[in-house]
C-alpha cells in the first residue's frame, strides 16, 4: 500500500496545525494507555496495584509476577503456568501457517495461469468461506473431529486452521499472481517448462512479498484465534488465548492482577512482535484482505 | 471442478495429458475441503436447525419449530438487540475516528511514521488480550474511576461494566478502540490514492479545504467507506471473543450477542437444535451483507 507521505495539495494554517497535532497525539495517548498501563502495572507487587494509583510507575520494582504466569500460575486445575499453552500454541500455529500458505500459493497460481472453466466460480465460494460466521461450522466440525479422533488435541487444531486459512491465503496469492506478466509463464510453456517448473522457477521466486504477507496474516489470525480453540481444545491442549482467558477469569483465589497483566503481554507478544518488525506487511495484509475481492 | 479441457486430444502422449490435468490435480484438495468443511458443513447445520437435536445431533425433523422457539426466547431477543447497539455505534464511531485520523494524518505530518503504527498496533493483537486491558481499566474498583478518586475527583463515577443497561457500551469502546485504526488505514490508503492535479486545479478556482473535502475527496473515498462497511459490519456479527474476556455476556446476560448466544445454546445447554438455528441467522446475515458485495468486486476485475 502506498501509505508513504504524498504531495498533499490541501494547505492549513499554524493554528489549525496545532490542533492537527493535539488531536493526534491524545489519540496516540488513547491507543498507547490501555497496553502500556498493563506493562507498567505487570511489573508491580498486587499490593500497589489494589491500593494504589494505576498510572503511577511501580515504587517496588518487581518480575515475580512474570515469573509466576509462565511457570507457575494456575490455569484451570493445574499450577503450570503459561509456558505449556505458548507451546501449544507454536505448535499449532507453525504447521497451520505453512499448509496453508502453501496451498494458497499453487491455489492462487492455478487460478490465474491456468484459466479453466468455474475458476471464477470456485475462488467466490472460496472466497465467501473467508468472511463465514464459524458458529456455523462448530458443531458438524466436533463430531468430524470426534470421528477422526483428534478431537481435543493439537492435531486437530491445526486441521480446522489449515481449513479456514485456505481461503484467506488464496486470496492473497491469487491477486498478487493475477498482477503478474502471464507472458512470463506463456514463454516458458513454449519451452517446454511443465506445471511444477513454472511454479518454482518463475513464480516463486518472485513472490517474496506476498509470501511475508500471508504469513504474517495467517499467523496473527490463527495466533488470536479464541473461539477454535475454545470449542476444540480440552484441558492441557489448550492455546495461549484460552489459557489466558482461563488464567484471568478463574474465580478461586486471591485475583493477581499483576499476574494476568504479565500474562496477557505474553500472549500478545509473538504477533506484536511480528507487527513490529514487519509491520509494513501486516498492513498490506489487512488491505489485501478487504478492499480487494 | 466441471470442466472439459479443450487442449485434451486423442493424440498426446501420457506426459502432455498429465501436463494438462495437473492444474485441477492441484486444486483438488482444497476444493474437496471447501466443498465438505465449509459448505458441506453449512448444509448439515441448516439440517440440524431443523431437527430436535439436543446435547447430540438428531435426526428427527420438526419443521420450522426450532425457529419458532428462538424467537420467543428472551436471551436472543437481548442478543439481537444488543448487536444492532453495538454493531452501528461500532460501526459508525469506526468509521469516523479512521477518517478523521486518516485526513489529519494526511496534512503532511511530522512524525506521521511513527503514528500510524501506534493507530495501528491493536490490531494485531487478540481479542483476550484487549479484554483483559480494557475489563481492569473500567473496573471502577482499580481502574479509572478509582484514579480519578485518588486524584481528588471524588464525584467521578464510571461503572458502566458493572451496569446491565451500559455494559454493552463498553463492548463498543473496546472493539473501537481494537479496529479504528484499521480504518484509519483503509482511508488514508484511499486519500493516497486522489490525483494531485485535480485538488490543485480546485484550489486554483478557489475551492476552501472544507469544500475541497465535501465535494472532491470525500465522495472519491466511496470504495473505502463500502470496504469498512462491509469489514466492520461482518466483524462485528462475529464478535465473540472480546466479550468473553471482556464480560462474559454479563451482568447477567446483559453483554449477549448472537455468538454468545449459539454457543451457549448448543455446548452448555444441550439445544443443538436452537443452537444451529442461531447459527444459521447469523450466517443469513452475513450473506446479505457479503454475497452481493464480492459479486460486485469479483465482476468489477473481468
Amino acid at each position: 500500500m502506498a501509505l508513504a507521505s504524498s504531495d498533499n495539495a490541501v494547505r492549513s494554517s499554524n493554528v489549525a496545525r496545532f490542533f492537527i497535532y493535539l488531536v493526534l497525539i491524545l489519540f496516540a495517548l488513547f491507543y498507547l494507555l490501555p497496553f502500556g498501563i498493563m506493562l507498567v502495572n505487570s511489573l508491580k507487587p498486587l499490593e500497589e496495584i489494589t491500593g494504589g494509583n494505576m498510572i503511577a510507575l511501580p515504587r517496588e520494582w518487581t518480575i515475580a509476577p512474570w515469573l509466576s504466569a509462565w511457570s507457575t500460575a494456575q490455569i484451570g486445575v493445574q499450577p503450570t503456568g503459561l509456558r505449556p499453552y505458548f507451546i501449544n500454541s507454536i505448535a499449532m500455529a507453525v504447521p497451520a501457517v505453512a499448509i496453508s500458505t502453501i496451498a494458497g500459493a499453487l491455489n492462487g497460481y492455478v487460478l490465474t495461469k491456468w484459466h479453466f472453466k468455474g475458476a471464477t466460480w470456485i475462488f467466490g465460494l472460496l472466497l465467501f468461506s473467508c468472511f463465514i460466521p464459524f458458529q456455523i461450522v462448530l458443531i458438524p466440525m466436533a463430531r468430524i473431529l470426534g470421528l477422526l479422533n483428534i478431537s481435543g488435541t493439537t492435531y486437530g487444531l491445526i486441521l480446522v486452521h489449515v481449513v479456514y486459512g485456505i481461503g484467506f491465503s488464496t486470496l492473497y496469492f491469487r491477486n498478487y499472481y493475477a498482477a503478474f506478466p502471464t507472458e512470463l509463464v506463456r514463454a516458458a510453456m513454449i519451452d517446454g517448462a511443465g506445471f511444477f517448473q513454472i511454479f518454482w522457477r518463475i513464480m516463486l521466486p518472485s513472490s517474496g512479498p506476498i509470501i511475508a504477507v500471508c504469513c504474517i496474516w495467517q499467523f496473527t489470525n490463527i495466533w488470536n484465534d479464541f473461539l477454535f480453540g475454545a470449542s476444540f481444545a480440552s484441558g492441557g491442549s489448550a492455546p495461549m488465548t484460552v489459557a489466558l482467558n482461563n488464567l484471568v477469569n478463574s474465580s478461586t483465589g486471591v485475583r493477581e492482577y499483576n499476574v494476568h497483566f504479565a500474562g496477557a503481554i505474553m500472549a500478545a507478544a509473538p504477533t506484536l512482535l511480528v507487527y513490529i518488525v514487519a509491520g509494513r506487511y501486516f498492513v498490506r495484509g489487512l488491505m489485501a484482505g478487504s478492499v480487494k475481492g | 471442478m466441471a470442466a472439459t479441457d479443450p487442449m485434451l486430444s486423442d493424440g498426446v502422449d501420457f506426459r502432455t495429458r498429465l501436463q494438462n490435468w495437473l492444474p485441477k490435480i492441484v486444486l483438488a484438495p482444497s476444493f474437496a475441503i471447501m466443498v465438505i468443511f465449509v459448505y458441506g458443513f453449512i448444509a448439515f447445520t441448516v439440517f440440524l436447525s431443523f431437527t430436535d437435536s439436543r446435547m447430540l445431533p438428531s435426526f428427527n425433523l420438526v419443521g420450522l419449530q426450532n425457529y419458532d422457539r428462538l424467537f420467543r426466547i428472551r436471551e436472543w431477543d437481548t442478543a439481537v438487540t444488543n448487536l444492532a447497539i453495538f454493531a452501528s455505534l461500532y460501526i459508525v464511531i469506526c468509521t469516523l475516528i479512521g477518517l478523521m485520523l486518516a485526513i489529519l494524518l494526511d496534512q503532511k505530518i511530522r512524525g506521521e511514521g511513527l503514528l500510524r503504527p501506534i493507530f495501528l498496533y491493536p490490531m494485531a493483537l487478540s481479542f483476550i488480550v484487549t479484554g483483559t486491558a480494557w475489563k481492569w481499566f473500567l473496573d471502577p474498583a482499580i481502574g479509572l474511576e478509582n484514579t480519578m478518586h485518588l486524584w481528588g475527583w471524588e464525584s467521578f463515577e464510571f461503572d458502566w461494566i458493572k451496569d446491565s443497561e451500559m455494559a454493552i457500551y463498553t463492548i463498543v469502546i473496546a472493539a473501537v478502540w481494537q479496529s479504528s485504526g484499521f480504518v484509519m488505514a483503509m482511508f488514508l490508503a484511499g486519500l493516497r490514492g486522489i490525483d494531485n492535479e485535480i485538488l490543485k486545479a480546485a484550489q486554483m478556482d478557489g475551492a476552501s479545504n472544507f469544500q475541497l473535502y465535501r465535494r472532491i475527496i470525500l465522495p472519491q473515498l466511496r470504495p473505502a467507506f463500502l470496504s469498512a462497511f462491509v469489514i466492520l459490519s461482518h466483524l462485528a456479527i462475529k464478535s465473540y471473543d472480546l466479550v468473553i474476556a471482556l464480560t462474559g455476556g454479563g451482568p447477567g446476560n446483559a453483554t449477549a450477542l448472537p455468538a454468545t448466544f449459539m454457543y451457549s445454546y448448543t455446548f452448555t445447554r444441550n439445544q443443538m437444535g436452537i443452537g444451529a438455528s442461531s447459527a444459521v441467522i447469523m450466517l443469513m446475515t452475513i450473506a446479505a451483507i457479503m454475497v452481493p458485495y464480492l459479486y460486485a468486486e469479483l465482476r468489477e476485475r473481468k
